[in-house]
């Protein structure tokens, strides 16, 4: 690795030194807030896969139920069924901070009227409200999901992020700093075992004299 | 801040559904207008579930915002069928954050 390129004096061995030590300790605070990260993430994306997995099952069931009501009744019975929804399905959004990034968080605040059902049951057949039923149920969890998801994205990329500038301090930074360190130690020793010499020999001088 | 809104985008078939609950539906058509719909649906929506065909379709546009808070997109399976986009999703990213795959090589239930 190669050294930093400085003067070999004491201010900048001094400056190096206090360099190395925030390195140091800044080193072990990222790769202890990597580890408390990934610890996080696991239990967040365990949830996440359980989440998709239920969803995608639930929603194929009940994309399926939707497209036999379509079968049975004709298209425009069906539009003009669903043309007006009885509900408007609202959200109150807010972030959390999970390990300093910011993920989504959502509360469900139905609104607007309360009749699931926004048509006529002699105009439509039974299969339109089962699809209709088991879509609202499925709702909450498919925002559940978006939220978990999300958390996971961002957790992923800050991992990342995170193991970059720990890997950054650890394999460039820190070893930059101790062998500039120790050349600059190695320089001044010289220095000091030059001059103590030079000294010797000017003493020897003058006692022949 | 947004207030809130929850948009579905997909084929017509598989958002019609959603509409009976409430929810915002933008069917589209053709990949250019994928595009365009959820690159302006984007800056005023805070949920975003979008098939996963458009996702495929609109991928650029919502790279774009994954690492924001928000809007939240998420690709779900639609009237056609599972391309199971959500799981490889998952899957890569625990392969960015841990390294490998270390959580469904082997299914552990």
């Amino acid at each position: 690795m190669a050294k930093l390129n400085v003067n070999p004096t004491r201010m900048e061995l001094r400056r190096l030194k206090a360099r190395l030590k925030t390195a140091t300790r800044g080193h072990k605070l990222l790769k202890d807030k990597s580890d408390e990260m990934i610890r996080r993430f696991m239990i967040y994306i365990r949830d996440n896969k359980r989440l998709r997995e239920e969803v995608e099952d639930e929603l194929t069931d009940s994309l399926k139920s939707f497209m036999l009501a379509r079968a049975v009744s004709s298209d425009a019975v069906i539009e003009e069924a669903i043309a007006l929804p009885g509900t408007k399905v609202k959200l109150e959004v807010s972030s959390q901070n999970v390990m300093s990034v910011d993920v989504p968080v959502f509360e469900i605040t139905k609104s607007e009227g309360q009749e699931l059902y926004p048509y006529s049951f002699a105009s439509v057949t039974g299969e339109l409200d089962g699809a209709v039923a088991s879509l609202s149920e499925l709702l909450p969890k498919l925002l559940k999901l978006a939220e978990v998801e999300k958390t996971c994205n961002m957790l992923a990329d800050e991992i990342e992020r995170n193991r970059r500038r720990v890997n950054a301090l650890e394999y460039v930074m820190i070893p930059q700093l101790e062998e500039t360190i120790k050349y600059i130690t190695m320089k001044l020793d010289e220095n000091e075992r030059g001059a103590t010499t030079r000294l010797m020999k000017v003493k020897s001088m003058l006692e022949n004299r | 801040m947004r207030d809130g809104l929850i948009a579905v985008v997909g084929d017509k078939d598989s958002v019609l559904a959603f509409k009976a609950i409430g929810v915002d539906v933008f069917p589209v058509d053709g990949e250019i207008q994928a595009r365009e719909t959820v690159h302006t649906l984007a800056r005023t929506y805070s949920v975003i579930f979008v098939t996963e065909k458009v996702a495929v379709q609109a991928e650029t546009y919502i790279k774009r915002y994954k690492a924001r808070a928000y809007p939240v997109i998420v690709p779900i399976p639609s009237a056609e069928g599972n391309m199971h986009l959500g799981l490889a999703g998952i899957n890569a990213n625990v392969e960015k954050a841990i390294g490998a795959n270390v959580l469904f090589d082997n299914k552990e239930d």
